[in-house]
């Protein structure tokens, strides 16, 4: 890094980036996901300061559905010189019903065609006009149960993690008190860690000031909020808040509850952050998923709206990839067909010498055998060797005997 | 709806959160220079950002430059100031209008900036965008050289073949041996001809109508000045007890901050301080989307000439290792055929 001797006047380029975003305004689509009766609108109103559900047009809770449904609404609100247009989607009837087995999937559609319709208008040819309505942050209710997570609650937030940053709630959080809400939270992320639910995480900063406070954030993670659409008198203050026989529980008192927290999060210092984690982990995630998914046709003829669904530049990417496998599987074959005719004659010789072996072994029986009978024929040769010879002697012997006996008659004089 | 709201939300922090970003994740910068040798464009960009980038630089004279051809060459330079950093890279363009020929001199320049649009299209269409490096090039200072009536026709010729890709300042360069009426003169001229020629040369945007009355003036002041007359310096002069940057003559001295001697701050002041941005601003949503915008087009209409969806036309050179495995699958395929037989 060098360092100028002087004044360049770079260092004001922060501030040109300042200004064009100012001109520009901001846009920004919050989701808010629970129960009916949580509290929802409720807690929108609080956030905004502005009426977006009001008795003229009530919030999602006041409308019964019968199936979950995803609705959105969308309010311009200006502070400061700054515009903000504000999406807020809601999902009436979530949770509702006796059996909510996939009741997270009209969510999970919505969001992924907020993903498709910005992975359109990025690959079309114009693109000076490019809306981004993709979901930038999903607020879950959790019913202030005081034991844990719902079946329900793991399921969604599994699902929705890698689609979106989700920023798990405690709603109506006046029904716990100080200790049941430390024991819940304690509890709430012990379940998150041991389902491997990846909730928004804060981003690391250099800044001392900057990381002591987001630790304190997160040791209050999930948030316990309170809302409310009634101001009331308090101690001469005029506060947002819940009037009980008992007392007043404040929404904007950080004893009570950590709506204040919620608030300066979400809108003070991160908004920035959780669009910017949406535009570059959750939407690249979503988009690599859909360009490697593609068919080397490209052009999906069923989804086909009369324009690409995909650069070609990316089916250019797709077909040279292919090619490129397509080498790979021929290089493979080959070496596999090599492998095959090695084998082959290698079995070949093995067999050739077995074969040898074979008649190696056959011709030495052979000549055993005939060994064998050489020596059986010799034997018997001797045995009559033998045999004659012992009658030869036993004839000799008679011949001697009878001749003896002859001069044995002779001498007696018998013979005239 | 449209409501204003009496208690205070908060998000009018959002600017600052965009602010504390971009502080975090840095700047950069691509700036290119072309004009012919010895107009002092090296000087210049030393004198502009004060850091010397063409230590030990050769120059070649002139038997050397007549066998030369148009390069590109690229300096890059990290630059930090109260704590914001800039990647500074400056694209040079040596040999450029130094032949006795210059026929499309300008032609290793069009298709340098046309290689990074490229570059970054491809980029921006693959599967994993996580480190795409924007070479893209915001910015060229064109030197006119002061000698002369005017524009030159290499001079029209090379603006014209760049001013749809890329933002385009012209400088008088050397202003220094043009006394100021000279100065106007020749002003009013370049101007006329840009205008007769149809030339579109980068457009200061329009003030906001919220910006403060002086800001407004200086700035009207600064559209009257184009194109600017400049004058750099590497040395260091002492000038009314000051040091400054400037060039002593026998007769003076010229001070390159002087804003009565050149336009030096001017320029200065609207290229880094107050349009940097726009500039980039302009190159990534005009220049670079009429390329892409004309390079799809090109694509689809090729498409639906040829009528075969199913394989795309490289428009694009692919590179050439394909044709280099083709030729020896082509050798083993022989190879295994033989040895069956």
């Amino acid at each position: 890094m060098k360092n100028l001797e002087g004044y360049v006047g770079f260092a004001n380029l922060p501030n040109q980036v300042y200004r064009k975003s100012v001109k520009r305004g901001f846009e920004f689509t919050l989701m808010v996901v629970g129960e009916s009766g949580l509290g929802k609108s409720t807690l929108i109103n609080s956030l905004f300061l502005t009426d977006l559900y009001s008795k003229d047009y009530p919030g999602p809770s006041q409308r019964i559905k019968k199936t979950v449904q995803v609705e959105q609404s969308k309010v311009l609100i200006k502070e400061g010189g700054v515009q903000l247009t504000l999406t807020i989607v809601d999902t009436p009837g979530f949770g509702d019903a006796v059996d909510n087995s996939n009741c997270w999937q009209p969510v999970i559609n919505y969001i992924d065609s907020k993903f498709e319709d910005f992975l359109n208008a990025e690959s079309r040819v114009n693109r000076r006009q490019m809306p981004d309505n993709r979901v930038h942050c999903c607020l879950y209710f959790i019913a202030p149960s005081g034991h844990g997570l719902k079946p329900l609650d793991i399921e969604f937030m599994k699902r929705l993690h890698d689609k979106v940053n989700v920023i798990p709630l405690i709603a109506k959080a006046d029904t716990l008190t100080p200790e049941e809400c430390q024991l819940f939270k304690k509890q709430i992320m012990k379940e998150i860690q041991e389902h491997k639910i990846k909730i928004y995480e804060f981003p690391d900063t250099e800044d001392d000031e900057d990381s002591k406070l987001i630790r304190k954030i997160k040791e209050k993670m999930p948030l316990a909020v309170v809302g409310s659409n009634v101001v009331i008198e308090v101690n001469g203050r005029k506060v947002r808040g819940r009037q009980y026989p008992w007392g007043v529980a404040e929404v904007e008192n950080g004893e009570h509850c950590d709506f204040t927290v919620l608030r300066n999060m979400l809108i003070r210092t991160h908004m920035q952050d959780l669009k910017d984690v949406t535009n570059n982990v959750h939407y690249e995630n979503y988009r690599s998923k859909k360009l490697a998914a593609v068919t080397c046709n490209g052009v999906d003829a069923t989804k086909n709206k009369g324009q690409l669904t995909k650069s070609p530049l990316a089916q250019m990417e797709e077909e040279r990839r292919e090619h490129v496998m397509k080498m790979k599987k021929m290089e493979t074959e080959m070496e596999q067909v090599f492998e095959m005719k090695v084998k082959e004659k290698k079995q070949k010789l093995k067999d050739s010498e077995a074969e040898l072996e074979r008649r190696h072994e056959q011709m030495k029986k052979n000549l055993e055998a005939q060994y064998k009978e050489l020596e059986e024929k010799r034997h018997q040769f001797e045995e009559e060797k033998a045999n004659w010879e012992t009658q030869q002697r036993i004839l000799e012997q008679q011949k001697l005997d009878a001749s003896k006996t002859m001069e044995k008659n002779k001498k007696k004089g018998k013979i005239f | 709806c449209n409501r204003n709201d009496k208690q205070y939300v908060g998000f009018a922090t959002l600017p600052n959160q965009v602010h504390r970003k971009s502080v975090k994740k840095g700047f950069d910068f691509t700036l290119m220079v072309a004009g012919e040798s010895g107009l002092g464009k090296s000087t210049l960009v030393n004198s502009l950002f004060l850091t010397d980038l063409y230590k030990d630089r050769k120059l070649l004279n002139a038997e050397e430059r007549i066998n030369q051809t148009v390069e590109i060459t690229k300096h890059t330079v990290d630059i930090e100031e109260k704590g914001v950093k800039l990647k500074l890279t400056i694209v040079d363009t040596p040999g450029f209008g130094d032949a006795v020929n210059n026929n499309e001199c300008w032609k290793p320049i069009t298709d340098y900036i046309d290689q990074q649009f490229e570059q970054y299209f491809r980029d921006e269409s693959g599967l994993n965008r996580k480190n795409i490096l924007d070479n893209r090039v915001h910015c060229c200072l064109y030197f006119i050289p002061p000698f002369g009536h005017g524009l030159r026709p290499v001079d029209v010729e090379f603006m014209k073949a760049l001013h749809e890709k890329v933002n385009i300042v012209p400088l008088i360069s050397k202003a220094d041996c043009l006394t100021p009426n000279e100065v106007k003169k020749l002003k009013d001229r370049v101007r006329d001809e840009i205008e007769h020629f149809g030339i579109k040369v980068y457009q200061f945007p329009e003030c906001d109508s919220d910006e403060e009355e002086e800001f407004k003036q200086m700035d009207k002041e600064l559209k009257e000045c184009t194109p600017f007359a400049v004058i750099g310096s590497n040395t260091v002069v002492e000038a009314r007890g000051q040091r400054v940057r400037g060039r002593l003559y026998p007769w003076g001295i010229v001070e390159v901050e002087n804003q009565s001697h050149c336009d030096f701050v001017k320029l200065r002041n609207m290229l880094i301080r107050s349009h940097m941005h726009d500039l980039k601003d302009v190159t990534c949503d005009v220049h670079y989307e009429n390329y892409r915008a004309h390079c799809i087009q090109e694509m689809t209409s090729k498409l639906a000439q040829d009528n075969r969806t199913d394989s795309p036309l490289p428009i694009l050179p692919l590179p050439t290792p394909d044709v280099e495995t083709e030729r020896l699958i082509k050798m083993k395929d022989e190879e295994v055929q033989n040895n069956h037989h």
